[in-house]
């Protein structure tokens, strides 16, 4: 567990009445929350629901119709909605990192894993092959890639190595905060697993506060301390991830949770 | 506009004095922002794309009647692409043309910066390809202008990464990106890397890209630094021969095959620099003495 005592008392992300609209189609709208320093909160609901939206307003690659995301630096609580593009993308390189649901979209794929890797580091001006490379072949290795497949691109890599590869690629750079998109979409069963595994491993070690979109109960259930529960743009229900999967308040909750099938 | 000289059919330069001016400030522009593409409304030529339309259109709109035009093509004078250039020009502008280096006042260049060191006032054109350096890593236009606007340079290195991964050093052995004035990242033009020292020159130096309608400029005595890594630091190329024509040493060299059995000599691959050391008496490994031939 992360040791308490170096985490100020204040949140690292706090989210006041956030809203976008597709024209007269809401997209998500009134959602405010406050995310503290190694905290993992888990965003559930149907497709359509405005996981994924809400999470590209927060992220900076949409931008949201009201409300603010304010983000804490050096103590201080700033908006990232009307802070400037350079700003926001310097943001986006270092204390923020992106999962994409497909691995593809988060990887270059005519670039060897060591390039993925090291992309970040040389975007921050590191300069020194040598290095570079260590940090890659060491990421490599936290993600359980071998380090022979340093120099292979990730088109010969599987789906779950290549997921792996992008979580490497997006934190190597020792994010705050990590914004994930369905991570464990599209991969079987087995490799879910690894990964979330994996995933647990690195929030906890490194202390990273994240905010997971997923539709999957299981994936919450596993790395998520608070879930929010979103229905047609709106948050239905938020709380503990156990207390909300356990004692459904809202009938769409109710609904979700007794959909998972019992094997 | 009243100065312009008719020459034949033809307005002075083959373009009319309205696009010259465009084109002019464009180039103003992109000497004012160095390594900065600067967009231009690209015209026809009759010539095709590839064969230095952009590099044409430039020397096309800043030529003057008493300038003396030169044009090589990889550092050689009787190519198709120089002399066809050459003669386009001694048709439409009716300039004086020449081959030594030192008297030209104007020298549209491919893929080569001559080997004797221009003086100022002299101008050097590029004909340029594909002036993004970004380009076969970003391929979206859009983002890559906004990381210039930005600064996200970072991408760059990932190439010379890539190649010291693949090949154990930055095999990257033209166009090698280049750092201008420390801001803008600027593709060369496909210059072997041997000659991207000489880009700091006191020659003015102008890049067209006709197809892909960009202009951009390095003014005189302008910093410009080849990208490296720490540990891997830029390092000229050139085959470890010496010129078999002149005997030169230090001058790029061209490999020429000369029969079916594996027979090659190296010659400077620029002309007028081999031509004038062997009227200087210079004699290499096969050359024949001046006097003689």
């Amino acid at each position: 567990m992360k040791d308490m005592t170096d985490i100020g008392t204040g949140p690292l992300l706090r989210v006041e009445g956030l809203a976008k609209y597709y024209g007269a189609r809401v997209g998500c709208e009134g959602v405010s929350f406050d995310l503290y320093p190694g905290e993992v909160m888990g965003i559930v609901g149907e497709s359509g629901s405005g996981k994924t939206t809400l999470l590209n307003c927060l992220a900076g690659h949409l931008a949201p119709d009201a409300g603010q995301v304010l983000f804490d630096r050096a103590g201080q609580l700033v908006d990232t909605v009307t802070m400037s593009e350079p700003e926001r993308r310097m943001l986006s390189r270092t204390d923020w990192a992106f999962v994409h649901q497909h691995a593809h979209e988060g990887l270059r794929m005519n670039v060897s894993a060591g390039g993925n890797v090291g992309e970040r580091l040389m975007g921050l001006g590191a300069r020194h092959y040598g290095k570079i490379r260590e940090q890659a072949v060491d990421w490599l290795g936290r993600v359980e890639i071998a380090e022979d497949r340093v120099d292979d691109r990730p088109t010969a890599f599987s789906g779950g190595m290549r997921q792996r590869l992008q979580i490497a690629r997006n934190l190597v750079t020792g994010p705050r905060l990590v914004f994930m998109d369905e991570p464990t979409g599209g991969l079987d069963v087995s490799v879910q697993a690894r990964l979330l595994d994996l995933l647990r491993g690195l929030v906890r070690e490194m202390g990273l506060s994240a905010i997971i979109v997923t539709h999957d109960l299981a994936v919450v259930r596993l790395l998520a301390d608070r879930l929010m529960v979103m229905k047609s743009g709106q948050v239905v229900e938020t709380g503990l991830t156990d207390q909300v999967l356990d004692d459904p308040q809202h009938e769409y909750t109710q609904l979700l949770v007794s959909s998972v099938l019992q094997v | 506009m009243n100065a312009e000289q008719i020459s034949g059919e033809y307005n002075f330069a083959y373009l009319d004095e309205q696009t010259k001016r465009m084109i002019r400030r464009a180039l103003l522009k992109g000497l004012a922002i160095p390594g900065y593409q600067v967009p231009f409304a690209s015209r026809e030529m009759p010539m095709p794309y590839g064969w230095g339309t952009g590099g044409v259109q430039i020397s096309a709109a800043i030529l003057v009647p008493e300038d003396r035009f030169k044009v090589i093509d990889q550092g050689a004078d009787d190519t198709t692409n120089a002399v066809s250039i050459r003669r386009f020009f001694e048709k439409v502008a009716q300039v004086e043309t020449t081959e030594k280096t030192a008297e030209a006042t104007v020298i549209q260049t491919r893929h080569r910066i001559p080997e004797r060191d221009l003086h100022e006032g002299q101008v050097l054109v590029y004909q340029v390809p594909i002036p993004e350096p970004l380009r076969f890593l970003e391929p979206s236009e859009v983002e890559t202008r906004k990381m210039h606007a930005l600064e996200e340079y970072g991408l760059m290195h990932v190439k010379l990464y890539e190649d010291i991964a693949r090949h154990g050093e930055i095999a990257t052995s033209y166009a090698y990106p280049v750092k201008v004035e420390g801001r803008y990242v600027m593709d060369p033009s496909p210059i072997p890397k041997f000659d991207n020292p000489k880009l700091e020159m006191a020659g003015i130096q102008l890049f067209g890209a006709g197809r892909e309608q960009r202009i951009y400029a390095i003014p005189p005595h302008t910093q410009v630094v080849s990208l490296d890594f720490e540990d891997y630091p830029f390092q000229r190329m050139k085959a470890p021969k010496c010129c078999d024509l002149c005997g030169a040493g230090e001058s790029y060299l061209d490999e020429v095959i000369t029969d079916d059995a594996g027979g090659r000599m190296y010659v400077c691959s620029d002309t007028d620099f081999c031509r004038e050391r062997r009227e200087a008496g210079h004699v290499g490994a096969l050359g024949v003495a001046e006097d003689a031939a």
